[in-house]
């Protein structure tokens, strides 16, 4: 008892007695950060609040009146429901596969462009490009690309494949063909951002150690396992992170192509059917707080199960 | 004296900042600032026109100039244009009406979201004086489609019907003769397979599969919802049906049988339309904007008769589209707007707007001028009116968007529907309306 008293009076005398610059240092990152601290507190804790409330309850907004108090019935409901489940699977499916593909393209662009001297910017703007196109518009390029009638996807398989592939095949009229395209649209439009924080990584590998590597005999692939990948395993992380979450979330490409047409429904679509268009604030809510709970959990695992460093990037 | 100088200029910034922004959202919010002539605004679906008020174009926004224009310094009209697609339209006017938004003053409605509005009460009743008015001379559709429990809630501006479209070639290699004598679905895909050609139809996952899916099964003889005024929990759906499977036959048939194209589950009315244009073409269902929008087709060759039948001895029910104007709750100008609403939809404005736009009247002596009589030629003017006494709107209930969307969902894909769908789609949208499943 009389231990922790004096611990707890010996970190305040610490922290009281700060030096004044320290204080001053102190205060003035107060007085920096604050208002932002207090804006980002106000534009995302309250929703996210509002939005737990919400989904306690069932509410339509064309119906205000027939409001009721549900307890976590919209939780129940929603993971005893085979839709919940199918928009899962559909959406960790996409996350696994364009994850694995864009890592590895990622990495081999990006052992590329360290290795590249010469045009080296232009390389790095050229391989940037589909980065900087916005997702709606790429998701509409590759729909019409592969659609039978307007694309021309087919039209190449048919001549690659000396007229055995069907010229009227539609991508969108299976859940796999469809994920395929979804997922392809998906990797081609991100891997330039993960070969970006890849490049990164590999800039941070000392030439010396693999030169040191080299001179020992080491193979290219010993080289590449043994050096350069665990010494830039922060890199890798900080990446797969980024793109797990990105991925968890997608949108955009599977409402663009399918609509959510033949099992391609994905949880963040699930939220916006319940939310936007059924205006069953309810049980939307109640998804969006799963879906919420979803990527805190994946947060969590980078984090404390890998060990992930967000802030010091260089140690692991 | 030059430390001082940066704070200062930042306070200027600020207050420059501040004074832009302020700026701004008053000219969002003020429309009738000074109290002079009050601005009404209508929100449009796009068409022919879309935000141009010239009379050349002759869409809703030369209505609203025309009308302006007439009131005499009474009041303005500015049009909003809507999204393109039904589905998003829908979303925007619910979602600015459930915020209470004060700028609804005329709104363009499709009749299938008329009734979800009516029941959540976002409409400005119709005046009593006026209701008369609104009915007189209009196809009996549109008035169906504007009533909520035996009242006027909405007033029929154009009238929409779909017609089976087919090139005259196409159906004499086949033997058939639809302008003359009804044909049905299975003699649609026989005569397609025969000759090679195609038949387009709409079966994306949107609501215009929706509207294929009613039409087949009121032609039936069925229809979706027994009892359409009730409350979710007392809704009797009439889905699990012989009709019901009767129409989910008819699409397997379409959609398997390769007569619909090779991409018969992302068609919409655009794609369809251009599958007909194209080389395979024969057959079409589609809206009467497609005599106009033909490109690539002799119009010669083209013909336009009754919607097919489901089966030869009972008459077909078409579907009903068109809009509705509406008057938000929020409007604070609900007499004017009314006012206004009453000259859009005289018959004068009414025919040019056929004419323009090659979007019907919902008034009947409308189809009887000369120049929508040469807008249409070939008697389809005659038979536009003629599908109009026959159409069915889509169930007028406040839950047709839930209803709609789960639909389209477990009719999907066109070309796996079972004689089992129509019972699991019927038990499903049970669920949903109860909140006992996703959808």
């Amino acid at each position: 008892m009389s231990t922790a008293t004096e611990a707890a009076a010996d970190t305040r005398k610490r922290k009281g007695g700060l030096s004044d610059r320290a204080k001053g240092e102190r205060s003035l990152g107060w007085k920096l950060a604050g208002p932002a601290f207090v804006i980002m507190l106000l534009v995302t804790l309250y929703p996210i609040a509002y939005a737990i409330y919400l989904s306690l309850f069932s509410y339509r907004l064309t119906d205000p009146s027939a409001r009721k108090f549900v307890g976590l019935q919209n939780y129940v409901t929603a993971l005893g429901d085979g839709l919940f489940w199918e928009a899962f699977m559909t959406t960790f499916f996409i996350v696994v596969v364009t994850l694995v593909f864009e890592l590895i393209l990622g990495f081999a662009i990006a052992l590329l462009m360290n290795k590249v001297v010469l045009p080296r910017r232009t390389l790095r703007t050229i391989v940037l490009i589909p980065y900087a196109i916005i997702t709606v518009v790429s998701a509409f390029a590759w729909l019409y690309a592969a659609q039978p009638d307007t694309g021309f996807i087919n039209h190449w398989l048919h001549t690659l494949s000396f007229g055995a592939w069907d010229l009227n095949y539609d991508w969108f009229g299976g859940r796999w063909s469809a994920l395929f395209i979804i997922c392809l649209s998906e990797i081609w439009k991100t891997t330039p951002f993960v070969s970006l924080l890849l490049l990164a990584g590999l800039a941070q590998v000392d030439g010396a150690m693999e030169e040191a590597a080299k001179v020992d005999g080491a193979s290219w692939w010993q080289r590449l396992t043994k050096v350069i990948l665990p010494n830039m395993k922060a890199a890798i992380m900080v990446a797969t992170l980024f793109r797990t979450l990105d991925a968890v979330r997608i949108y955009d490409n599977p409402v663009v192509m399918t609509g959510g047409a033949n099992k391609t429904t994905t949880l963040s679509m699930l939220v916006g059917r319940e939310t936007v268009e059924r205006v069953e604030i309810g049980m939307g809510s109640a998804l969006a707080v799963i879906l919420f709970i979803i990527v805190l959990i994946i947060a969590g695992i980078f984090v404390k199960g890998f060990k992930v460093d967000l802030a010091g990037g260089g140690r692991s | 004296m030059t430390g001082r100088t940066p704070p200062r200029r930042s306070a200027a910034f600020i207050a420059a900042t501040a004074l832009v922004a302020s700026m701004g959202l008053a000219a969002c919010g003020s429309d009738d600032s000074a109290g002079g002539t009050p601005t009404l605004t209508w929100y449009i679906n796009p068409d022919v026109g879309n935000a141009d008020p010239s009379a050349a174009k002759g869409g809703q926004a030369y209505l609203a100039k025309r009308c302006a224009d007439g009131s005499k310094g009474k009041y303005k009209i500015k049009v909003q244009l809507l999204p393109n697609d039904a589905s998003d339209q829908r979303l925007q006017l619910l979602r600015r009406l459930a915020a209470g938004d004060k700028t609804m003053d005329i709104m363009s409605v499709d009749p299938a979201f008329s009734t979800e509005f009516a029941a959540a009460d976002y409409y400005a009743p119709v005046p009593d004086n006026l209701q008369a008015q609104f009915k007189q001379d209009r196809v009996q559709s549109s008035v169906d489609a504007s009533m909520y429990k035996d009242k006027l809630v909405s007033v029929p501006f154009w009238a929409n019907t779909q017609l089976l479209w087919y090139k005259k070639s196409v159906a004499q290699k086949a033997g058939l003769d639809p302008q003359n004598k009804p044909v049905t679905w299975d003699q649609l895909i026989e005569a397609a397979k025969k000759t090679n050609t195609q038949i387009g139809v709409q079966a994306k996952l949107y609501e215009g599969y929706a509207v294929w899916i009613n039409a087949l099964i009121t032609s039936a003889g069925g229809a979706i919802v027994e009892n359409p005024g009730e409350t979710y929990d007392n809704l009797k759906l009439g889905i699990d049906s012989a009709a019901g499977k009767k129409a989910a036959d008819i699409i397997r048939k379409v959609a398997t049988s390769g007569v619909a194209g090779p991409a018969i589950g992302s068609s919409t009315e655009t794609e369809s339309l251009g599958l007909f244009d194209g080389r395979n073409g024969g057959f079409l269902v589609n809206w009467p904007y497609t005599y106009g929008a033909l490109a690539n087709t002799d119009k010669k060759d083209v013909g336009a008769a009754l919607y097919p039948r489901v089966s030869a001895g009972e008459e077909s029910k078409p579907p009903y589209g068109g809009i509705q104007l509406a008057v938000g709750k929020g409007s604070k100008h609900a007499d004017l707007a009314y006012q206004a609403i009453s000259c859009i939809t005289n018959q004068e404005n009414q025919t040019i707007y056929m004419t323009k736009s090659g979007n019907p009247a919902s008034r009947k002596k409308v189809f009887d001028d000369a120049g929508v009589e040469k807008a249409f030629p070939g008697g389809i003017a005659k038979l536009i009116r003629e599908n109009l006494d026959n159409a069915a709107p889509r169930p007028l209930t406040q839950y047709w968007g839930d209803i709609s969307l789960a639909l389209q969902q477990r009719f999907s894909p066109p070309g796996a529907l079972t004689p089992q769908t129509p019972a699991s789609t019927q038990k499903y949208i049970g669920e949903v309306l109860n909140g006992k499943a996703l959808l």
